[in-house]
């Protein structure tokens, strides 16, 4: 049982004492050892996502990116198999890799020339006779960590003893494969990414894309900006269907638009918004059939969910949100846009279509972004206040009752989702 | 004796109004002044902050802005209607447009790039926005901008979330 925090002894508890079920204490956004423990319990023990399966397109392509604070390349080798290695020679510890993304034989360090293939494996390194009966080449690959994917959706953990990628996800499985019918019959890929910064703990955005209840308070700019059919779409805030799922093990799904959770489950009775006319007179003059005009464009608002995976992505509505912890009080975010990958003259206007749409609300000058970043900002200039004063967590466990399935479920608009990942959090920062 | 080679863009009448109007665009959103900002846009202008700083074309590729007309008055109203936290609370701007060098020179049209630095202050902290800058400005009985474009030297980096515009 978690003993009750007060200013007296706030500094002196376990971090896990600092989560009760239906709140926390402000100090896990601020002191910087939590943090430490954070990079080293949770990102350096759990899966976290490093890339779409789209962003890999081939053997030889790689990606650069971070595992919590590390930094990492992800790669398909030549056989096609997806590695994850860190981003370090093994001679001296510089980055071999300053690129985004791209495609290479293999990556060769700066400073001395020692060489890695796709694998990872050193496959030379000049003036080998100072190294005789030194040290075993064999062993100085790349540092790899274990690479999984699932659905497209790629994870790497540091942890050789994690479950499966398959376990850790469990019922977040479900909620991928709907996700990604928003191709509309054809794969997802990644059309390009936005990348922003805010003075906040990572947790501020892990609590975000699961809070239904600042939509229409923090957006109502951007609603103010949409057709009335879009705004009326998000709408959610007393729609009794509109509900959050625990799935377990820190993951969560939001339904903000619950007739488009299963893109598959359509009666027909859905008129497609006037404001896709244009766009389906151009599938029409591309010879597409009505009845994939009608999947493209009702994917065109993307899923009718947030599926908030713990602890570093939410596959949020048409696009993917990753975080990752830079400090204490520094995140940076990535808004991806996705998009069908199919003929170009059926998925290039949908894409099109699709790019204007989450330009409008995404990415750091986007009409929804710097909103939420600024209500971000504001929670960890106020969590300075009263470290022991806790952050409430408790919106709708009065009505939150186990679904069919058994998941924990409350409206979308309750902290059903944070109390998920909070309990998970809880459980991996534990001293045992 | 060195002969003095003749001062072409500063001299030509056409660069220099076009450079007047982009000093006159960059006052006015210093100020905030969006309402009268948007009236310097010709009716098929485009602002446009690419992440790829290379990009010339924008349709098929993600953008940080990529404005018409219409999406600009949805900005505009965004940015002064009161409801966007962002805006309301935004970062006091001081910006330098300079280094401009004509690249098309035309008794209608006038292109040139130039570089801006925008310094941001909110809360204690200066952001810095460093960028190329290509405009066009069409002349007439009122010159207009027909296209901006902003390649931030950190396009394809993480910048912080903005409640202004650059």
């Amino acid at each position: 049982m978690t003993a009750e925090i007060t200013a007296n002894n706030v500094h002196d508890l376990a971090p896990a004492d600092l989560v009760a079920p239906d709140r926390v204490a402000g100090r896990i956004y601020t002191d910087p050892e939590i943090f430490e423990l954070e990079m080293a319990r949770i990102f350096e023990r759990t899966w976290v996502w490093v890339a779409h399966d789209s962003e890999l397109p081939g053997p030889g392509t790689f990606k650069s990116t971070h595992v919590g604070r590390q930094p990492v390349i992800v790669t398909r080798d030549r056989q096609g198999v997806l590695r994850t290695m860190l981003n370090r020679c093994r001679h001296r510890g510089a980055s071999v890799c300053e690129r985004k993304t791209g495609r290479a034989n293999g990556f060769t360090c700066p400073y001395h020339a020692w060489s890695y293939g796709l694998d990872g494996s050193l496959r030379g390194l000049p003036y080998p006779d100072g190294y005789a009966g030194v040290m075993d080449r064999s062993g100085m690959g790349l540092k790899q960590l274990r690479t999984e994917s699932y659905g497209g959706m790629v994870f790497a953990t540091f942890a050789e003893d994690a479950e499966p990628l398959a376990e850790f996800l469990g019922d977040a499985r479900t909620w991928i494969d709907r996700f990604m019918k928003q191709g509309g019959g054809y794969p997802v890929k990644v059309l390009g990414t936005h990348r922003f910064r805010f003075s906040g703990n990572w947790k501020i955005q892990l609590e975000n894309t699961t809070d239904g209840y600042h939509f229409p308070i923090v957006h109502r700019s951007w609603m103010a900006s949409v057709d009335a059919e879009t705004a009326d779409m998000m709408s959610f805030m007393t729609d009794p269907e509109a509900i959050t799922h625990d799935l377990g093990n820190g993951h969560s799904v939001m339904q903000m638009v619950p007739e488009h959770s299963d893109l598959d489950a359509d009666d027909g009775s859905e008129k497609l918004q006037d404001r896709f006319n244009d766009l389906i007179s151009q599938l029409e003059s591309a010879g597409v059939d009505q009845a994939e005009i009608r999947r493209l464009v009702r994917a065109m608002h993307g899923t009718g969910f947030n599926l908030n995976l713990f602890p570093n992505v939410s596959m949020s509505i048409s696009f993917f949100r990753v975080l990752r912890p830079i400090s204490v009080g520094e995140t940076e975010i990535e808004h991806i846009a996705i998009g069908p990958d199919g003929p170009p003259e059926i998925t290039g206007p949908v894409n099109r279509e699709r790019l204007r749409a989450h330009e409008h609300f995404q990415g750091p000058f986007g009409f929804g972004t710097p909103d939420d970043a600024e209500g971000w900002d504001r929670v960890q200039r106020g969590t300075a206040a009263a470290p022991e004063m806790p952050i409430m967590v408790n919106r709708g466990l009065g009505r939150e009752k186990p679904s069919l399935q058994g998941w924990p479920t409350s409206h979308v608009t309750d902290e059903t989702g944070m109390r998920a990942a909070y309990e998970k959090w809880k459980r991996m920062m534990c001293d045992d | 004796m060195t002969d003095l080679q003749t001062p072409a863009a500063l001299g030509d009448v056409r660069v220099s109004r076009a450079i007047e109007l982009v000093w006159r665009e960059a006052d006015l959103l210093d100020r905030k002044d969006y309402a009268t900002w948007q009236g310097l846009y010709a009716d098929d202008g485009v602002y446009v902050i690419p992440i790829d700083h290379d990009a010339e074309q924008f349709d098929d590729v993600l953008n940080m802005v990529y404005d018409d007309r219409r999406m600009r008055r949805l900005r505009v109203n965004r940015m002064t209607e009161g409801y966007a936290i962002a805006a309301v609370d935004s970062a006091t701007t001081v910006r330098t447009v300079s280094r401009f060098v004509p690249t098309a020179v035309t008794d209608t049209e006038v292109s040139v790039r130039a570089a801006q630095v925008l310094v941001a202050y909110k809360r204690g902290k200066h952001d810095l926005w460093a960028a190329d800058v290509d405009y066009t400005v069409r002349l007439g009985a009122e010159d207009t901008i027909a296209r901006k474009v902003i390649r931030l030297v950190n396009s394809e980096d993480a910048v912080p979330a903005a409640g202004f515009l650059l």
